[in-house]
Parts: structure tokens; C-alpha cells; sequence
């Protein structure tokens, strides 16, 4: 059993401010869960082991498709529609990182506009740092601070391969959105975009046949696909982000798909799913194969992590890596 | 040469003498005009403030700071009558640099002709009218692409019957060469956006396919001359060419007077400098060459900017020395007694062929993507361009492209012309309120059921087929605000976001004094726990971004994690986000002359959101007086066009952020 962790009396304050709707508060936690620094890292850790611990309810979203698809303008509409709906939004936009400078340009705020000025919507956008392609821990972090204060948390990051497994670890509901005409069945095939996603959207309907052909070609993808037998099939949706046609049975889709997963348990084992892979990769991120060999290799890790099913994924996380270095240490000075 | 000679035909006509204004209010640059008018000047070109650009009342949130700055401001038909009192209309030839709204202010025009007697059918001038370019550089836009084009083609159907002499748009490749285009994207982008618009007006069911010649004939462009002026020549002379090739070939054009290359063109505003500016006097006679020299692509109207430019706004003085430059080039000169100077030149030729293939290559990629609506949507034609500008200032800094005063030569004697407070011109603060209380009045006044009736009308043509001119201009008499009419479109159109094209390819290398900062931000990271994060962004309704990009851009370059805001911000907006992103710094980008009032607005907003330590640097069009007052105020540096060196500013931004890191 994993002990509670980290600084507690600091981040217990945070947490109070954070449950009580403190803007300034969202803002300085997802500094905190960000900063590097180990006075702060233990802050941080005992933040997010609670709020991770505590948070279930937030509705978890992933929005990822080809850079061009429309995501930006598709989540500004579902924004919209959300808040119509009486709901909170808190949104993560994950951008690249220059693999040789490390700076990012996160220029994608300019185009989701429907959350100026109201304080049921809060965006943060993100680097993705060091993961080529994918997402930092600082992501899922950021994800399970919001998740304590909003109804919703939107991920949005560009699909490349890699981040779309990245992002189906993080959230509840992963949806796709495609370009009109831009790929034929086999592509789709090939980018492995047909397996993980729960909903696919089909943007910029308005373009009308291309756009229908595009549905038309997702669909028969996902017949002969092989997904399990469960009580989901993945809806493909059109819509056109630009007049508002489709998105209330888009959001629709979205409630039911969550409803699914409620009903069918599914949303426990996923969550559980995605902690185990977060706390996989994060270790081997930070301790590569020498690390994981030091806890006797990547079967003994999932054991450790299967054997503590109530831990956060960061206190995990954690726990690991100091036995990690631990054992490195230990057969430091035996071999000195 | 002799008089007698056989190449001398006989003296042509000038082109026509423009000079882009307009300020404060209608009243005052009326007077503006009618003296330009006696000096000499034989056309107008005016200058709309941002909030008309934009479709905003003067009392709307969004027009604070804005009334009456870089152009006039015109609210209603009164404004419109003032702005022309005493200008017969049916005799002047009138250009209007107005994009979003333009079908708004060509409504107002035709009404204030129509109330001054004059037969439309005789109106001569042009609406700019250019929304493609709006999305690439200047920012003003409104509307999506698809609407926007629609109102375009209104126009463009309208004017062809009604106002035969009219130019509904002026295809611009000015703002692209702004924003970092070299000549071939320059031709083959404003040639794309031609395009889109032709074959526009030719899908319309209410456009005859015997109009579709005219419309070809009555569409004119708008260009810049940069200092590079032999290449201008062949810049023009290439454009010529591919149009009559595209009116032969695409669109049919039999008449070769239909297809004839009609532009107008302002010289280089962006080439002149704040650092030894008497030097752009020089650089403005040499940018009239590029579009006089060559009597075959010679332009049809042409305005100079004053020499002052970078320093703020010019005076009437400066001014009136631009319009003597033509005067004297016209007029003086034996430039106009000859028939085309280049003919047979091959060296003229050969790079006028380069540029024309190269161009038609460009061409022919953007239509292949689906035309220029398409590249603007997927950023194709923006990411090019910040490309190239990228390019452009890494030359200035590397010294391996010469601006005397800038990067060489800098040593010199002290100029007597900029001396004292009174080197530029200053708008009267009171103009905003001023205005406000006109529109008040208009808007007591006016009879409330007849509005009504109009914007309701307006509102079945906007969302039906009809042409919105002449609910337009029945809006127009029965006193419609500018605000009003935007807002109607606006209800039923949406707003519009463009791409910002700063995700840009990285530079495949960086130069020494780029990797020297980025090893500097790095460091500093590492002691701030998570990457150095800045904002960068435009408050108010300017939307000239290519500065606020390049800072993006290298800000990236050197390693920070950079948001992007973009236009049209609202200080409320800006320190919200400040503080929902965790930025270390912010970066504001100014251009419109309302710096005091909105970067004052956003310190206040963070010192209230409990953000007072975080440092706001400042660029843009900032005289030094009102730069130490925004010092004074709390910004920690101001940036102005003398200070090109964008690694230096980096530098500084990062001492800034260790400052503040230090201290908290």
C-alpha cells in the first residue's frame, strides 16, 4: 500500500482554493504540477494525489485528428454548446516542441474564442516537451486539476500516431476528427486511427459529397475492424463547425458514450487501464530499461501496480522510482 | 535626345496624385482634403479609423482608444456628408481602403452623392475591398471567407450596371509584400485572390456571362514598391502580362483594353526607418521609380507615405513634401515625354520571365489546394509569407542586407527635422469623445421606425440571395450606424479567426548569437522549475501582426513556450489569459497609435488580478514622448522599428523574466 505523499499542508490549502472555484487557484496548481523544482515537485505530488483520489466525476475528452481537420473551430463550437448547456469547461491544448530548441508556439488559443470572458470556461495550452509527438506527464497533471474543478475536461492534441494512445490513457472518451477527402479507407487503416477511437467526427460537412464519402469510408472501416464485442459500436458524426450543423448530436453522442461506459463498468477498468499505462511510461521515461530492470523488469512493475489498485498514478509513480533509485544506489556502492 | 526624336510621343498624362489620410473626424479631414486638393492633388484616398474598418460604433467597448486614430471615423451618412463637404463627387475620383465593412461605406457614398445630386453613373474611385489579404496581414477582417466573398461579389455585380466607372476591388499585393512576400508570392497570391473572386462572380446566377469581360475590366490592383526598385519594374511588368494572359485564357476576355493591368500603388511603408528617417525621402523617390519608369506597367494612381512614418503620425507639412515628389517627377521631369523605357531591354526582360514562371508555378499550387480561400483556411499562403519575412529580418540582423542608418552607416550628424515636440502630428484626445457625443445626437434624431424597417430588410437580404447594395444603401438614408449594419451581418455570418501561419518550419540552423540566447532561456528555465512561457499578443483592433509574429517566431527559436493571442484583444482578455496560461512575461504589439490607453488599461488588470510583478514589454509605432510616459506607467521596455535586432529584445525579455524570478 502506497502512503500518502508529498508536502500536505500547502497543497491541502490549493486544494480547498481549487474546490472552491478559485481561478487564481486553477492557475497556480497547474504551475505547480509543471515546476521541476523538488520542493515543488512534493508539493505538487501531494496535490495531485488527492485531487486524483478524490476527482471522478469530470467528463474526460480527448479531441485529436490531423493538424487542418478544424479542431480548434470544433471545440470552440462543442465549448459553446456545453456552456448552452449549463455545463463548466476546462480545456489542455497540447502543441509540439522543437525536438532541437525545446520552444513551442501555442498559437491555437487565437482560434477557440468562446471562452473569453466567461468563468465556466478555462484553457491552458501546453508543450508537449520531450515526447515526440506525444504527451508529457505535465498533461495528465494538468488534466486531473482541472478535472476537480469542471464538468468537462477537454485534451486536444494533434494525431500523429503516437498521441492518440497517449491520449486514450488520459480520458473517458477519445474522439477523432477527420478531414474531408483526406484519406482513403486504407489510410485510415494504416494510421491505426480505427481501433481506439470511441467517436468520429467527420468536420466541415459543409463541403458536402467529399465530406459524406468520408463518412461513407470511416464506417465501413469500423465493420471490418476488429473492436471488442462490446456494447459500443463508435458512432461516425457529421458536422460542420462553421454553422453549428450537428454539434448538439455531437455533444449527444459524447453523453452517450459515457453513459455507455457507466453503465457497462467500463469506465472504472479504463481509468484503471489508463493509471497503470501512465505510471509504465513514466517510469521508463525517467529510469529507461536499467530502471526497470532494477525492479525486476516490466512484468514485476505491472504486478507492483496491479497490487495497489486505489494508489494515484503519481504516488505510484513516485513510490517506483525512489525504490528505483534506491536499488541503483544500493548496487552502486556494492559494486564500489 | 532631341525634341524631334522619334521616341519622344508627345506628353502622357499622369497618373493620379494621391495621399492616404484622415483623422480625428469627418469635419477635420475635410479640411485635410480641400487643402490637399489646392496643392495640387488630383484624387483622395482615405483613411477609415479601425472601429469603421471593423464594423464598431465610436461607443463600443472594442473602439476605446481607437476613435479617430489612424483614419477617420465614420458612424453614419452625416459623417459621410461632412467628410465630402464641398467635394462634388460626380467629379472626384475617390479610393476607400475599406475591406470588412466596404459594402457599408460604398453605401454611404453612393447615398451622400445621391444627396448632393450627383448621377451615381458617374462615380469614379475604388473600394479596396480585398478580404484575402485581410486574413494574411492587416488584420481587419469580419466575416468567414465564404460570406466575406459573397459580399465581394455583391459589389463586384452591383457596381457593373449601377456605378459603370467604379472599381469594386482593388486585388492588394501591398499588405502581402508587408508581410514578408517576395515578388513571385506576391504576384501569384494577389493573381490567386483574383481568381477566387472571378470565378465567384462567374458561378453567380444573377451575374450574365456576357457582364463577366466588364467585371474583368473594372477589376484593378493595388501594389507596393519596395527600394528594390529594378526588380519593382519587372514585378509590374509581370503582373501585366499575367493578367492579360488570364483574361485571354481563363475568363475569355476579347477586348485587350478589358484586360489591361490597372493599379494603384503605395510605396513601402515598411522599408522606412525610425533611425535616421530624412534618408526616406530618398527612399521614397526611388520606390516612385519602380512603378513610373516603365510606361507599359506604369501604375494608374499612386500615394507616397511621408517621410516621418516610423516615428508617428505625419504632420500636413509632411505630407505635402510627398505630393511634390510626384509633382516634380510628372510635371518637371521628361519622364512622361517617352515611350516605354525597357522595350528591348534584356536584361529587364530576362527577370520579368523568371518572376512570371516562378509565379505561375506558385499559381498553380495554391489553385491546385483549391484556391486562395483554401489557402487561407489550411494557412498555406500565411506560413509562406511569415517564412519569408522570417528570412527577410534575419538578413537585417545579419548585416547581409544593407539599411543605411539601420545595420550600416549608422554614425551621423543629429538631424535637425525630428527636433522638438512638434516633429509629429498628435490626435486630439478629445476627438474620441467628440465623436461619441455626434453619434448621440445622429442617433436622437433620426426617425427610429424607418431604421427599423431598413436593418429588417438588410437582414432578409444577408440571409436570402438578394444583393445587400441597396438594402445597404436604403440603410444608409434611413440612418443606419455603421455598428448597426455590422451587427446585422454579423448575426447572421458569424465571426471570423484566421490562421496565424507562426507554426512555421523551424530555421534549419541558428545563427551564433540565436543559439548564444536560447542556451541563456534554457538556463533560466531550469531555475524557474518549467520552461520560460510568454504571451504575445494585440490589444485593440489593429491588425497588422507581421511584428507580433516575428516575435513569436523567434521567441520559439529561442526556446520558450510561446502563446500566441493574436488581433483584437481586449486588455480584460489579455490578463485573463496572462494568468489562466502562467506566462512570465507579456508582449504587446501596438501599431494604431492607441497604446496609451490600452496598455495603461492592462497594467491596471493585472495589478487588480493580483499579477503586478509580471513584466509587459511593449512594441510598435511609439513616439518617445508617449514611450517614457508607458515606462512610467510600468511597462519595463518599449520596442520601436529602430530596435531590429530581435535577438537583443529576447535577451532582454529573458533579464526581465530572471529579474522578476530574483525578486518574487
Amino acid at each position: 500500500m502506497i502512503p500518502p505523499v508529498g508536502d500536505r499542508g500547502e497543497a491541502a490549502d490549493l486544494a480547498e482554493r481549487l474546490g472552491a472555484g478559485d481561478r487564481a487557484a486553477i492557475s497556480e496548481a497547474l504551475n505547480l504540477v509543471d515546476d521541476r523544482r523538488p520542493d515543488r515537485r512534493a508539493r505538487a505530488l501531494a496535490l495531485l494525489d488527492g485531487l486524483e483520489r478524490g476527482a471522478g466525476g469530470a467528463a474526460r475528452i480527448g479531441l485529436t485528428g490531423a493538424p487542418g481537420a478544424g479542431k480548434s473551430t470544433l471545440l470552440d463550437a462543442l465549448v459553446r454548446t456545453w456552456r448552452g448547456r449549463g455545463e463548466t469547461v476546462g480545456v489542455i491544448a497540447v502543441d509540439p516542441s522543437s525536438q532541437r530548441t525545446g520552444g513551442a508556439l501555442l498559437g491555437d488559443r487565437i482560434r477557440v474564442r468562446a471562452g473569453a470572458r466567461d468563468p465556466g470556461v478555462f484553457f491552458r495550452s501546453m508543450a508537449a516537451r520531450d515526447r515526440l509527438g506525444g504527451l508529457s506527464d505535465a498533461s495528465r497533471a494538468g488534466m486531473v486539476v482541472l478535472a476537480s474543478v469542471f464538468d468537462r475536461v477537454v485534451v486536444e492534441t494533434v494525431g500523429v500516431g503516437q498521441s492518440e494512445s497517449d491520449v486514450a490513457g488520459l480520458v473517458d472518451t477519445l474522439v477523432f476528427v477527420a478531414q474531408p477527402g483526406a484519406g482513403d479507407l486504407l489510410q485510415f487503416m494504416k494510421a491505426g486511427v480505427l481501433e481506439l477511437p470511441d467517436v468520429f467526427v467527420v468536420n466541415k460537412a459543409d463541403l458536402g459529397a467529399v465530406a459524406e464519402r468520408t463518412r461513407g469510408e470511416l464506417e465501413a472501416g469500423l465493420g471490418l475492424g476488429e473492436r471488442g464485442a462490446g456494447a459500443w459500436t463508435p458512432p461516425v458524426k457529421l458536422v460542420s463547425a462553421r454553422d453549428g450543423a450537428g454539434i448538439d448530436e455531437l455533444a449527444d453522442a459524447l453523453d452517450a458514450h459515457r453513459r455507455s461506459l457507466e453503465a457497462t463498468g467500463e469506465l472504472a477498468r479504463r481509468r484503471r487501464r489508463g493509471r497503470d499505462a501512465f505510471v509504465e511510461a513514466s517510469v521508463a521515461a525517467e529510469y529507461g530499461r536499467f530502471g526497470l530492470a532494477a525492479l525486476g523488469g516490466r512484468e514485476a512493475l505491472r504486478r507492483r501496480v496491479d497490487a495497489d489498485p486505489d494508489a494515484s498514478a503519481f504516488a505510484l509513480a513516485d513510490a517506483l522510482g525512489r525504490e528505483i533509485e534506491e536499488a541503483l544506489r544500493k548496487r552502486g556502492s556494492g559494486s564500489a | 535626345m532631341s525634341p524631334s526624336s522619334p521616341s519622344r510621343s508627345g506628353k502622357d498624362r499622369p497618373w493620379l496624385f494621391r495621399t492616404y489620410s484622415g483623422h480625428s473626424s469627418a469635419e477635420a479631414s475635410n479640411e485635410l482634403y480641400r487643402t490637399n486638393l489646392a496643392r495640387g492633388q488630383t484624387g483622395l484616398s482615405v483613411a477609415f479609423d479601425l472601429p469603421t474598418q471593423t464594423g464598431y460604433d465610436a461607443d463600443h467597448p472594442l473602439a476605446r482608444g481607437e476613435v479617430g486614430k489612424v483614419g477617420v471615423p465614420i458612424g453614419h451618412l452625416d459623417d459621410m456628408q461632412s467628410l465630402f463637404e464641398g467635394i462634388p463627387l460626380d467629379r472626384m475620383n475617390t479610393s476607400m481602403t475599406i475591406n470588412a465593412t466596404a459594402a457599408w461605406l460604398l453605401a454611404l457614398y453612393v447615398a451622400t452623392a445621391e444627396r448632393q445630386g450627383a448621377d451615381s453613373r458617374l462615380l469614379q474611385g475604388t473600394t479596396q475591398n480585398d478580404i484575402i489579404k485581410e486574413y494574411l496581414s492587416r488584420g481587419t477582417y469580419v466575416f468567414p471567407p465564404e460570406p466575406s466573398l459573397r459580399l465581394i461579389t455583391d459589389m463586384v455585380a452591383y457596381t457593373v450596371d449601377e456605378l459603370p466607372k467604379w472599381n469594386p476591388m482593388n486585388v492588394c499585393s501591398y499588405h502581402l509584400q508587408e508581410a514578408g512576400a517576395t515578388p513571385v508570392q506576391e504576384i501569384a497570391y494577389s493573381m490567386a485572390n483574383a481568381i477566387a473572386v472571378l470565378d465567384s462572380a462567374r458561378a453567380r446566377k444573377d451575374v450574365p456571362d456576357e457582364a463577366l469581360p466588364r467585371i474583368f475590366g473594372r477589376l484593378s490592383f493595388f501594389l507596393n514598391a519596395g527600394i528594390r526598385f529594378v526588380e519593382e519594374v519587372c514585378k509590374a511588368r509581370a503582373m501585366t502580362a499575367l493578367w492579360d494572359e488570364l483574361g485571354r485564357e481563363r475568363y475569355g476576355v476579347e477586348d485587350p483594353k478589358l484586360r489591361r493591368f490597372r493599379y494603384g500603388v503605395q510605396v513601402n511603408s515598411l522599408g522606412l526607418t525610425e533611425a535616421q528617417p530624412e534618408n526616406n525621402v530618398i527612399r521614397i523617390v526611388l520606390e516612385a521609380l519602380g512603378v513610373t519608369l516603365s510606361k507599359d506597367a506604369r501604375c494608374r494612381a499612386l500615394q507616397l507615405p511621408a517621410w516621418n512614418e516610423a516615428l508617428g503620425l505625419p504632420r500636413p507639412w509632411d505630407q505635402q513634401w510627398s505630393l511634390r515628389i510626384q509633382q516634380i517627377l510628372a510635371y518637371e521631369t521628361d519622364l512622361l515625354e517617352y515611350g516605354d523605357l525597357f522595350e528591348g531591354s534584356k536584361v529587364v526582360e530576362a527577370r520579368t520571365t523568371e518572376l512570371l514562371t516562378e509565379a505561375r508555378a506558385e499559381l498553380e499550387r495554391v489553385l491546385e489546394m483549391g484556391g486562395a480561400v483554401a489557402a487561407v483556411e489550411n494557412a498555406y499562403m500565411k506560413q509562406r509569407l511569415v517564412e519569408s519575412h522570417t528570412a527577410r529580418l534575419h538578413g537585417i540582423e545579419s548585416g547581409e542586407t544593407t539599411v543605411v542608418g539601420v545595420n550600416d552607416f549608422i554614425e551621423g550628424a543629429e538631424s535637425p527635422l525630428t527636433a522638438g515636440d512638434e516633429a509629429i502630428m498628435k490626435v486630439d484626445e478629445a476627438a474620441e469623445r467628440a465623436q461619441i457625443e455626434r453619434l448621440e445626437a445622429f442617433r436622437r434624431k433620426r426617425n427610429a421606425k424607418e431604421v427599423e424597417t431598413a436593418l429588417a430588410n438588410l437582414r432578409d437580404a444577408v440571409k436570402g440571395s438578394a444583393n445587400v447594395m441597396p438594402a445597404s444603401i436604403a440603410c444608409a438614408h434611413a440612418g443606419v450606424t455603421t455598428g448597426e449594419w455590422s451587427d446585422t451581418l454579423r448575426a447572421v455570418f458569424g465571426e471570423y479567426r484566421a490562421p496565424t501561419g507562426v507554426v512555421v518550419r523551424e530555421p534549419e540552423s541558428a545563427s551564433e548569437a540565436t543559439e548564444k540566447v536560447r542556451q541563456r532561456v534554457h538556463a533560466l528555465s531550469e531555475k524557474l522549475g518549467r520552461p520560460l512561457k510568454i504571451l504575445v499578443g494585440k490589444p485593440g483592433l489593429d491588425g497588422h501582426s507581421n511584428g507580433a509574429e516575428q516575435i513569436a517566431v523567434r521567441a520559439r527559436d529561442v526556446g520558450m513556450e510561446v502563446v500566441y493571442e493574436g488581433i483584437r484583444l481586449t486588455p480584460e482578455e489579455i490578463v485573463q489569459s496572462a494568468r489562466d496560461e502562467g506566462v512570465h512575461v507579456i508582449g504587446l504589439s501596438i501599431l494604431s497609435g492607441s497604446h496609451g490607453v490600452l496598455v495603461v488599461d492592462v497594467l491596471g488588470g493585472l495589478r487588480e488580478a493580483g499579477l503586478a510583478d509580471l513584466p509587459v514589454v511593449v512594441g510598435g509605432i511609439i513616439p518617445d514622448e508617449d514611450a517614457a510616459k508607458l515606462r512610467e506607467a510600468g511597462v519595463r521596455r518599449v520596442y520601436t522599428p529602430k530596435d531590429f535586432d530581435m535577438n537583443r529584445i529576447m535577451d532582454e525579455i529573458a533579464d526581465l523574466v530572471g529579474e522578476a524570478h530574483e525578486a518574487g
